[in-house]
């Protein structure tokens, strides 16, 4: 059965704050191997012109993906996400992230396609501060392959 | 924001420094730590292969954490990225043999897009094992 396309512009209420802290950027920055020193010292970022140590570009997807899990995992949607892979992700940046953010997303479905059997829906995440300025928007493109004959 | 690139030195087709980054099965694990991912595709080689992969594969987005850095090294400020976005085309294989995987990525200057806002977009390309592993993989960046 493909996707109900009645949920094409369904949004999901936004999450409670999620608070983005100094040694979890430096955790994700040792993990990806990146030495830049805008991630780990606050003097090196303000040299930059921020105001606190930024995030590496992709860190915040872990952010948006916990909050498109609402729409993984809306029973209405019926979305099978043992078929489900990544297909495309996209960011788009107001600012960075940085340190002593607390963020909430507002997951929106963007679209519905079905193509040779398989659902790609797109979900899109808008991601504010406190203060409810726009720091980046967060497409994931997610593909539920056809289900296997018999 | 201060990129260290400047917009005037730079036109289409300037090319990026391109760079390899190793993978082990180490670096997945504490990816999967770091990013809170703990899909067993990206660490259990039984599980993996159960679903139909050759063998344990890299996250994407790992994959996409990796090819920024050749726009970010580049720039300077990694704060300077205006918009990301890749398609994930075919996974990074990462065996369990003392030498893992590396993928090779390398970038140049496809357009310069807004004199007054000084951004280009830098198009990508990232391979692991001679077989590309992203497509559609482009940045914009603001420079000096």
């Amino acid at each position: 059965m493909p996707l109900d396309q009645s949920f094409v512009g369904r949004s999901y209420p936004p999450t409670a704050p999620y608070e983005v802290g100094r040694e979890k950027i430096r955790e994700f920055a040792e993990a990806v191997g990146d030495a830049n020193p805008a991630y780990t010292d606050p003097e090196a970022a303000k040299a930059l012109g921020h105001p606190d140590v930024i995030a590496p570009p992709t860190f915040v997807f872990a952010i948006a993906f916990r909050a498109a899990g609402k729409v993984i995992e809306d029973p209405q949607l019926g979305l099978d996400y043992s078929r489900v892979v990544h297909g495309d992700q996209k960011f788009a940046y107001s600012r960075p992230v940085r340190a002593g953010d607390r963020l909430s997303v507002t997951s929106t479905i963007e679209s519905i396609r079905s193509m040779a059997g398989n659902d790609i829906m797109d979900v899109r995440g808008e991601i504010r501060d406190e203060a409810g300025g726009h720091v980046v928007t967060t497409i994931i493109k997610l593909v539920a392959r056809a289900a296997e004959e018999g | 924001m201060v990129a260290k690139v400047a917009y005037d030195a730079v036109e289409t087709g300037t090319e990026l420094p391109a760079q390899s980054f190793p993978v082990t099965r180490e670096t997945l694990v504490r990816y999967a730590g770091a990013s809170g991912d703990f899909n067993p595709i990206h660490w259990n080689e039984r599980f993996a292969r159960e679903v139909g992969l050759p063998d344990v594969i890299a996250h994407g987005m790992f994959t996409m954490a990796e090819a920024i850095r050749v726009v970010t090294d580049w720039a300077g400020d990694p704060g300077a990225v205006v918009d990301y976005g890749v398609r994930f085309t075919k996974p990074v294989v990462v065996p369990d043999d003392g030498v893992g995987a590396v993928i090779e990525v390398s970038g140049k200057v496809a357009q310069k897009l807004d004199d007054e806002a000084r951004t280009v977009r830098v198009d990508l390309t990232a391979t692991s094992g001679g077989q590309k592993v992203l497509g559609m993989s482009r940045a914009v960046v603001r420079l000096a």
